[in-house]
């Protein structure tokens, strides 16, 4: 199983004429996924590989079943296309694009929520169930993302797009296929936090375990950690830290908008504290990451 | 020093051509100067090798050379 | 982008908050004038972007002109944590008779603001929070919902505040709260909040940071506060090799190649991308190699950009190697990286079998890479060696040199 997407989700691009919105388009069909449609506003008529692109959402959802939408629209655009899915019923929606202020997306989620939409990201790559279908640039092309992602029962969640393939390729080089993995986005605020998704993971019979990739800055970690702690999950999770450099340099923004460390609670060191007092192993590199996973599985089967 | 772009000599003829070649191209390699096509050197490397440019003209007109290649 | 005091406060003043009387200065010189239009006992505050301030001897008192001098020609030499001061901030000296905490910040958890109020302002929040979560009260913002007068008062209120205290309280908190809002800021703080013998409330230190998302729809104010919007203003001012950095990622709009950070090391990282980054730079220093930057490159870059960004590297003073290092990646070109980073090394005059330490970039358009990079007898490595391995090489060649 998996979580979120599968063979059947359905999903269309908002600014799918884009340069980027083109490729990605065409690793989504070439890997399988169902893109059924896509939104450009005055391209009404055109298509993208096949897919039929038109003005609006609505549109689209007049005449079919729409599940989902990747929003890749430039940032000016971003606030008001997330406001056309959320308006039109779509449920999932994966928010592409970077630099969006941190108020409208805060905005956009309080309505999503009361609207019961989940939005993912902004700032990520996607989403993917290896072998059923990705929604977003996440793995790249279907060949590359093919090399790097295998089906199997580790869920991945990861704040870093590229990271979560660099995961998943040491995962599935070591035997290791995956049930989901998400790029959850790096900025402050995002639309689905780690605790938020486990629930999800949890669930989901196949799901094993579960790897978290994450970085100093915003309080996920410690949301992540409380979450474990105070519901007994069961589900192993392994987790990495990077960026433990940036202890060091209060106030400096690395990598992502939201890794940034401006008290204790920001640091890595503080994290990992946190993550292992609620029983999440914190591997020290990469690498260790799939001996870690299988050892806790074991452990789990023991438990 | 890693992309060539060369052009058959008499292949390249009339203002539409030349148009589609600068226009396809997503980095700028081919420009028009008073219907002549031109290829910009120093855009060469940027080639994405998309083959675009290959497509547009007739067949054997434009040939992208690997310089890394023997 | 993290405002000066001195800015936070024209801001504040702009929208009818009180601050006390006082003048940015640049020289001692200017300070001592300032301190005798002042008439009577001054604050002298270096103007830096990091914490600790007083701690570190950054912020002095002064009962004369004279004596302000002197303070200020020492607070215009010191360093707090590596930052000479911008300037300094003459601030007529305010005796109170207590204090306040009012802040707005993000909560990431939540989603939405949250508005934090403290009766004992002038020490640290979270220590606040920690040892007196009694005199802490904190409320959540809608984000959809308008925001009123009530919200603060209940806020005010609820750590037993009435009468006068409460009305004035309440006042500076909406148009904290309003302030906020307007100008897309991501952290509105004053403290402390002081209260004067005779129930005036005076803004004597405060702290804004506005969105670096959003400073392009926020021009208008930052020209208003004289604030460059293009200047990067993070813990500390960047220096000019970080400068030429953000130059070369905006010589096109294609991906991402600069995100400079300096550090003095002898290894030069053209890494990516942004997790990537945060995890070479981590291997590096595990394995005691000494980066000369960080950086970052992601997205789809040109040749241009990625060889722009290895130039400005490779010749930073003290850089004995490169190592190009990427995680797998999906939409950077492999190829593209290989070109970028191996003109840049050649015309530079260097051999890139040399140079080049280690090449690790799998992913996207790995085999054209891998033939450019066989080409020019470029140690590389594909997805089979992991990037703390990529690393430890790096930092190997570069230690045998």
């Amino acid at each position: 199983m998996s979580i979120l997407i599968d063979r059947d989700f359905k999903f269309i691009i908002q600014g799918i004429t884009g340069r980027e919105a083109v490729n990605m388009t065409r690793e989504c069909l070439d890997y399988g996924s169902q893109v059924v449609a896509g939104v450009t506003p005055g391209r009404k008529g055109r298509d993208v590989y096949g897919v039929p692109v038109f003005d609006t959402v609505k549109q689209i959802t007049e005449q079919m079943s729409v599940d989902g939408s990747v929003v890749t629209v430039p940032a000016a655009f971003a606030y008001d296309a997330v406001l056309e899915a959320i308006d039109a019923g779509i449920q999932l929606i994966v928010v592409v694009t970077e630099r969006i202020p941190r108020a409208d997306v805060a905005q956009l989620i309080e309505l999503a929520r009361m609207r019961g939409a989940r939005i993912i990201g902004p700032n990520c790559l996607g989403i993917i169930s290896p072998g059923k279908g990705k929604m977003g640039g996440i793995g790249g092309t279907a060949i590359d993302t093919k090399k790097a992602y295998a089906s199997g029962y580790v869920g991945v969640m990861s704040r870093s797009g590229g990271m979560t393939t660099e995961i998943c390729n040491t995962l599935t080089a070591y035997g290791l296929g995956q049930s989901t993995a998400i790029s959850i986005g790096g900025d402050p605020i995002i639309g689905s936090t780690y605790a938020e998704l486990l629930p999800l993971f949890e669930a989901d019979p196949e799901t094993k375990a579960l790897v978290v990739y994450s970085e100093p800055g915003g309080p996920m970690d410690s949301q992540l950690a409380e979450y474990v702690k105070n519901t007994n999950s069961s589900l192993p999770i392994v987790a990495f830290m990077a960026g433990r450099f940036m202890d060091e340099m209060p106030g400096m923004r690395f990598g992502h908008a939201g890794t940034i460390v401006e008290g204790k609670r920001d640091t890595a060191i503080e994290k990992i504290r946190l993550l292992e007092e609620a029983g999440i192993k914190v591997a020290e590199n990469i690498s260790e990451i799939p001996n870690l996973v299988k050892s806790a599985i074991k452990a789990n089967r023991k438990g | 020093m890693f992309i060539k772009v060369r052009i058959t000599p008499g292949t390249i003829s009339g203002r539409d051509l030349v148009k589609k070649l600068v226009e396809v191209c997503p980095v700028d390699i081919f420009a028009e100067d008073e219907g002549d096509l031109l290829i910009v050197e120093e855009n060469q490397d940027e080639c994405t090798l998309c083959n675009l440019c290959i497509e547009a003209a007739p067949e054997g007109a434009v040939q992208i050379i690997k310089l890394y290649e023997d | 982008m993290r405002f000066y005091e001195h800015e936070a406060k024209s801001l504040l003043k702009l929208h009818g908050l009180p601050v006390p009387e006082g003048k940015v200065a640049k020289t001692d010189s200017e300070v001592e004038e300032i301190s005798r239009e002042i008439t009577g006992p001054v604050v002298i505050k270096s103007q830096v972007l990091s914490g600790g301030r007083m701690k570190a001897g950054g912020i002095k008192f002064a009962d004369t002109p004279s004596e302000a001098k002197v303070a200020a020609s020492t607070i215009l030499g010191l360093q707090i944590r590596g930052q000479l001061p911008q300037s300094l901030l003459v601030e007529r000296k305010i005796a109170t008779v207590n204090e306040y905490y009012l802040g707005v910040t993000y909560d990431a958890i939540a989603k939405s603001p949250i508005i934090l109020f403290s009766d004992m302002g002038g020490i640290d929040i979270e220590e606040v929070a920690n040892t007196y979560p009694q005199h802490l009260a904190r409320t959540h913002l809608s984000n959809i919902e308008p925001f009123s007068d009530y919200k603060a008062k209940e806020i005010i209120s609820s750590l037993g505040l009435t009468g006068s205290d409460l009305m004035k309280l309440t006042s500076i908190l909406v148009k904290l709260v309003t302030l906020f809002r307007r100008y897309d800021l991501t952290l509105a703080e004053i403290n402390p909040l002081g209260k004067l013998s005779t129930g005036e409330l005076v803004s004597l230190d405060c702290h804004v940071d506005m969105e670096d998302e959003s400073t392009s729809r926020q021009l208008a104010l930052l020209n208003e506060l004289s604030i460059p919007a293009t200047e990067v203003r993070q813990g500390r001012p960047a220096t000019d090799f970080e400068v030429r950095g953000m130059e070369v990622d905006s010589i096109d709009p294609r991906g991402v190649a600069g995100r400079v950070v300096e550090f003095d090391g002898n290894i030069g990282l053209v890494i990516g991308a942004g997790g990537g980054s945060l995890t070479l730079f981590d291997a590096i220093r595990n394995h005691g190699g000494q980066a000369a930057n960080y950086c970052e490159i992601g997205g789809n870059p040109s040749v241009r950009k990625a060889y722009e960004l290895t130039k400005l590297i490779l010749n930073k003073p003290g850089v004995a190697k490169i190592a190009v290092m990427m995680n797998v990646v999906s939409n950077t070109r492999v190829d593209i990286m290989a070109r970028g980073v191996i003109k840049a090394v050649v015309d530079e005059g260097h051999d890139p079998a040399e140079k080049i330490a280690i090449f690790r970039i799998p992913g996207s358009w790995e085999s054209e890479g891998f033939k450019i990079l066989t080409k020019y007898g470029v140690d590389f490595v594909d997805r089979s060696v992991s990037l703390d391995e990529a690393a430890l090489r790096a930092v190997n060649k570069v230690k045998a040199k």
